[in-house]
């Protein structure tokens, strides 16, 4: 069953916020990863296989390359959901 | 099964797409028992990526560069197993300034940090864990990066993994005696995170398309990590001092293969 992108993102903030150690509150679909999260490419990897655990998906390297917002992961998670789902 | 029984110590998880977490996954499919390792920052993603294998498996703390850790690994191997019958050394790092076309500009200090995490270690590692190592045929194996010849990019890692291929070797001189084979496998390019940090690394995957026989696929760690399970098996008993390529035959080609335009125009000339 496919979520909506606020249910979406709204689980996202609990990875998030616990991966990145930052205020769920800052996690917002607009925010950026990298310049508004302080996220590096190490915590980017952790980010995704959390991501991939909580949503049950696999997103591949090339996916997540052009990723710089959260809502933008959360679109990627909508498009894998869908395309198991 | 090609490993069973053996007890294998694997540095150097990262995510599923590292090479050693394909060798730990075919080691726990094919009979053997597994330790990982991992430090500082990156042990969560160690410990994540762990939890992925088919079984659980236990992550210890090691900075190859702290003598210390190297005995508490030790010291923890030797009262869970008494004995390590195989490790898997995975480790290399350079500063971004050793690394992508700066050749002629880096710094001594970023030369020598890349020497010591990538080739001194091997040293460090094996040296350290001899007292569960020696005198029952155990298996140590690195993994390499060609380093015979020059490569674009590569820089002062590619001279860590020439000092890496040569540590090998003087490893496998002290320690033939103790019954310890040491063998390296320079492996074509994988897209691993180590690779994300290699600028240029796209460059190396190309020549790889056109150069190996075999062809190669950078996302199938596998291939490389069976034969890693090769070198800890029994079936590998006489190999020591080695370098194993697995790079579908890129090392024995000269030039890059002639695309089938190119054959079929060469095939016309001949007639």
């Amino acid at each position: 069953m496919a979520q909506s992108r606020e249910e979406v993102v709204e689980t996202m903030k609990d990875v998030l916020a616990s991966e990145l150690g930052v205020e769920a509150d800052k996690v917002t679909a607009d925010a950026r990863f990298k310049e508004d999260l302080d996220a590096d490419s190490l915590d980017l990897v952790e980010v995704v296989l959390a991501l991939e655990e909580k949503f049950g998906i696999e997103i591949s390297d090339d996916q997540i390359a052009g990723v710089k917002t959260v809502g933008e992961a959360a679109d990627l998670v909508i498009s894998k959901q869908t395309a198991v789902g | 099964m090609l490993v069973d029984g053996k007890r294998l110590l694997i540095t150097g998880v990262l995510t599923p797409g590292s090479i050693a977490y394909a060798v730990a996954r075919e080691a726990l499919d094919n009979g053997a028992e597994v330790v990982l390792t991992g430090f500082g920052r990156t042990r969560s993603l160690t410990e994540r990526t762990a939890r992925r294998l088919p079984r659980e498996v236990d992550v210890l703390e090691l900075d190859v560069n702290k003598p210390e850790d190297v005995r508490a690994v030790n010291d923890e191997l030797a009262g869970r197993w008494g004995q390590v019958d195989g490790v898997l050394h995975a480790i290399a790092f350079a500063p971004a300034d050793a690394l992508g076309g700066n050749f002629l500009n880096t710094p001594y200090e970023s030369a020598s940090t890349a020497f010591q995490v990538s080739a001194f270690s091997l040293k460090e590692l094996t040296a350290g864990l001899l007292p569960v190592l020696e005198n029952h045929h155990a298996s140590v194996v690195t993994l390499d990066f060609d380093a015979r010849v020059a490569w674009p990019v590569y820089d002062w890692m590619g001279v860590c993994k020439a000092a890496l291929e040569s540590v090998t070797r003087y490893l496998a001189r002290d320690l033939g005696a103790k019954q310890v084979r040491v063998n390296a496998i320079s492996a074509g390019p994988i897209r691993t995170m180590a690779a994300k940090g290699i600028p240029g690394f796209s460059l190396l995957a190309d020549a790889w398309s056109k150069r190996a026989p075999l062809g190669w696929d950078v996302g199938d760690p596998t291939v490389v990590a069976r034969v890693a399970l090769w070198l800890f098996s029994d079936w590998s008993r006489g190999v020591c001092g080695e370098l194993i390529h697995v790079d579908g035959g890129f090392h024995a080609m000269g030039t890059d293969l002639l695309s089938k335009e190119e054959q079929a125009r060469l095939a016309a000339e001949d007639g």
